[in-house]
């Protein structure tokens, strides 16, 4: 019977679901982080927060494209007045730019740290305090053995990370739910006025556990995401290596 | 109220005991210290053998000499005595936390409560005392309830040392006038009146004793009966939350400094929480074996008697406690302590809580002892359009901002430490630069705003206003880039990069 086993093998997906740790939606308490279509790519089309990302930004240009996209979903995560702590060895992030992104600058505390390996330890002793809406850190590297132990920290807390490698040579395969990179697109201007318009991003979502991998361009505008292009493109393996 | 112990010590020849300590060569040869006092050499202490061969202090030194062939004579040296009392003192913490020097030759310890860990007074007092001994002082101890009569006991008792609870007058009674601390004046009185004991003249009048020697003598009396309260100068004075954990064996384990803070910290909280106080910061000290003060400190970002989370913060102190040969006594005391505020958990739900949480509290806590407290920032606004000065940093998570966060102006995501030289084209003034290169790589600026012209706030600093411009290059990248002073035409060390935007 093929419908039968079409239903065992969606029904298996869904307990395979629930055992990594995906509950899907309580019925009233099902709301997206402001992504839209993205938010398909993830298993039981939900965000999965609580979880650990890690954002690639390899030059300046890109880390200020991550901060920007990050700081939109922290709008959503930080409702009911939730802090959020930012660690890093050399940080550059500006608060006022944070207002932009509805995200209260003085709600962000800053961690700065000497050494590279303090930044693991303050990361999962932050990811363990249910306190915190999300957890933020700039690391170089991170092994497999280190990312694991994170996991099981948000596992425990529910808190959301942020890992933003800023070293793509030393990239290796992590315990993270997804992997993203955010890249600057040129801005159309409004209305035909002069200057800079809006900023546009091209965020690619290169790998995602259990979900499907995609690419889309976004653009942020009054104080929401705006997905520009409906057509989900898929990415091609050759791309996964070239980043 | 619990009954007041009190022990004496007399240090018989303190001076000579430590410089025989110093140098082991005048331990078996008659010895003075000499000092000048009245424009003549007068012996200042002597020691056991001098002292058995007739010479005491006060004597002058020409006689000693004479007394005793071969005599060594030392120089006496002020304010030793004072020093040396206060590192027994010290020593003696590990005994009772309430130490007095009593000076010139003794310390004065207030005992109540402590005996009880020696099973008797009398155990505790020959701890003391063989524990002194052994280290080469030449020491007698009595304990009384009252300061007077351990003092004059512990000088003049020819029988027992200890003194029963309630029995100074029995006690005193037998011994010479001195014994009662009193001015020469009044002894030399009391010896022309035929006193000789304390027995002897007890039993006068109470006015006629004030008429005859003063209010001073009554006092010291009525002090060394008890019926007057003598004040201690303590060593250390007390903190108002202080906990103390003695240990019958040394321990020198990190298991057991864990078990020691551990507990502690439960009778620290315990007496916090009924007082609705909190610590801000404590100090943990471990008394060794050794006679070192070993120490950790922590302090919490906000008023805290939360057993768990305080041993946490000492968890991460303890690989810095060498305990060595053992520590015997731990002490933990709370210099700073402020009023807790009422819990506010329940007015959060685990998924929202704010900055007002309590774990988040404790988590900075954490992060502030390993790291350092400043090493965590938090940012509010400030009156300042200059943008390294628009922020500033705050050291509570309770300040608010005092003005609102600026939404008019764009400003970067990224912004450098310092601005950087750019290399730029620009054809036209007051226009933004047609391209630029940053770090060896060519921009092409395709979209601007601005400029947004800041000025130096002069009576803070000095130098150019800057021309703020927003640009946007050929793929979308885009930069914060600032002309330093008025366009003039040489552009070649007036362009800088400042941040970056989202």
């Amino acid at each position: 019977m093929p419908e039968n086993k079409k239903d065992i093998i969606s029904r298996l997906q869904k307990d395979i679901l629930l055992w990594q740790g995906f509950t899907p939606p309580m019925a009233g308490k099902a709301r997206g982080i402001g992504l839209g279509p993205l938010e398909l790519a993830f298993p039981n089309h939900v965000f999965p927060t609580g979880n650990i990302h890690e954002m690639l930004c390899p030059t300046p240009e890109h880390a200020a494209a991550t901060s920007g996209f990050i700081s939109g979903i922290l709008t959503s995560l930080m409702q009911n007045g939730g802090a959020c702590l930012w660690v890093s060895t050399s940080r550059k992030l500006f608060p006022p730019a944070l207002i932009a992104f509805n995200v209260e600058p003085d709600r962000v505390i800053f961690i700065d740290v000497q050494r590279e390996k303090d930044i693991l330890w303050v990361m999962e002793e932050a990811l363990k305090c249910k306190g915190l809406s999300a957890v933020i850190a700039e690391v170089r590297d991170i092994s497999f053995a280190q990312s694991r132990r994170l996991q099981l920290a948000v596992e425990d807390s529910r808190v959301t990370g942020f890992l933003l490698r800023n070293d793509l040579r030393r990239l290796n395969s992590t315990t993270c739910v997804a992997r993203w990179q955010v890249t600057h697109l040129p801005s159309e201007p409004e209305d035909e006025l002069p200057g800079v318009g809006f900023p546009r991003w091209q965020v690619d979502l290169l790998r995602v556990r259990n979900g499907n991998p995609g690419s889309w361009n976004l653009e942020w505008a009054e104080g929401g995401f705006i997905m520009l292009d409906e057509k989900v493109e898929t990415i091609l393996p050759e791309r996964l290596v070239a980043v | 109220m619990m009954n007041k112990r009190y022990v004496s010590l007399w240090f018989r020849h303190l001076l000579t005991d430590r410089l025989a300590l110093r140098q082991p060569e005048l331990k078996d040869v008659p010895f003075v210290l000499v000092g000048a006092e009245r424009n003549r050499q007068v012996v200042m202490a002597a020691n056991h053998l001098a002292e058995a061969q007739g010479v005491t202090t006060g004597m002058a030194a020409a006689d000693a000499k004479a007394i005793v062939p071969g005599l060594q004579v030392i120089d006496y040296i002020p304010g030793q005595a004072d020093k040396l009392l206060n590192a027994l003192g010290e020593w003696c913490i590990r005994y009772s936390p309430f130490i007095a020097v009593d000076l010139p030759d003794g310390l004065l310890m207030d005992v109540s409560g402590c005996a009880h860990l020696w099973d008797s007074e009398h155990g505790y007092l020959k701890a003391i005392v063989t524990q002194l001994i052994s280290k080469g002082y030449d020491v007698r101890g009595a304990m009384a309830d009252t300061i007077g009569t351990a003092w004059a006991v512990a000088r003049f008792g020819r029988e027992k040392p200890i003194i029963a609870p309630g029995r100074q007058m029995e006690a005193l009674l037998n011994l010479p006038p001195t014994a009662l601390r009193l001015e020469q004046v009044i002894l030399d009185r009391l010896q022309k009146l035929g006193f000789h004991t304390i027995k002897s003249f007890i039993g006068l009048g109470r006015t006629a004793m004030r008429r005859r020697f003063g209010d001073d003598f009554l006092s010291r009396l009525n002090q060394a009966l008890g019926t007057e309260d003598e004040p201690l100068q303590l060593l250390h004075p007390v903190e108002a939350y202080s906990e103390r954990l003695p240990c019958m064996e040394p321990i020198c384990t990190a298991t057991g400094i864990e078990i020691a803070i551990k507990t502690l910290l439960e009778k620290l909280c315990q007496r916090l929480q009924g007082e609705g106080k909190g610590v801000r910061t404590a100090i943990l000290r471990g008394y060794r074996v050794d006679g070192l003060v070993i120490g950790a400190a922590i302090a919490t970002n906000r008023a805290t008697h939360h057993v768990e989370h305080l041993f946490k913060l000492f968890e991460l102190k303890i690989p810095s406690l060498e305990p060595a040969l053992g520590i015997e006594l731990f002490t933990l005391d709370a210099p700073k302590v402020e009023d807790v505020e009422p819990g506010q958990e329940l007015l959060w739900s685990a998924e929202g809580c704010g900055l007002a949480d309590t774990s988040l509290a404790e988590l900075l806590d954490r992060l502030a002892n390993k790291i350092g407290a400043a090493n965590i920032h938090r940012f509010l606004p400030q009156e300042h359009y200059w943008p390294e000065r628009s922020i500033k940093t705050s050291a509570s998570l309770k300040e608010k901002p005092a003005t609102p966060w600026r939404t008019g102006r764009a400003r970067p995501s990224l912004l450098l430490p310092r601005p950087e030289r750019i290399e730029v084209t620009a054809l036209i003034p007051d226009y933004p630069p047609m391209l630029f290169i940053y770090k060896n790589k060519v921009h092409h600026v395709k979209k601007a705003d601005g400029p947004e012209r800041i000025e130096r706030e002069w009576w803070l600093d000095q130098g150019e206003h800057r021309d703020y411009y927003q640009v946007e290059d050929e793929s979308g990248q885009r930069y914060w880039l600032f002309r330093s002073g008025h366009y003039t035409g040489d552009q070649s060390n007036q362009w800088f990069i400042h941040g970056f935007f989202a």
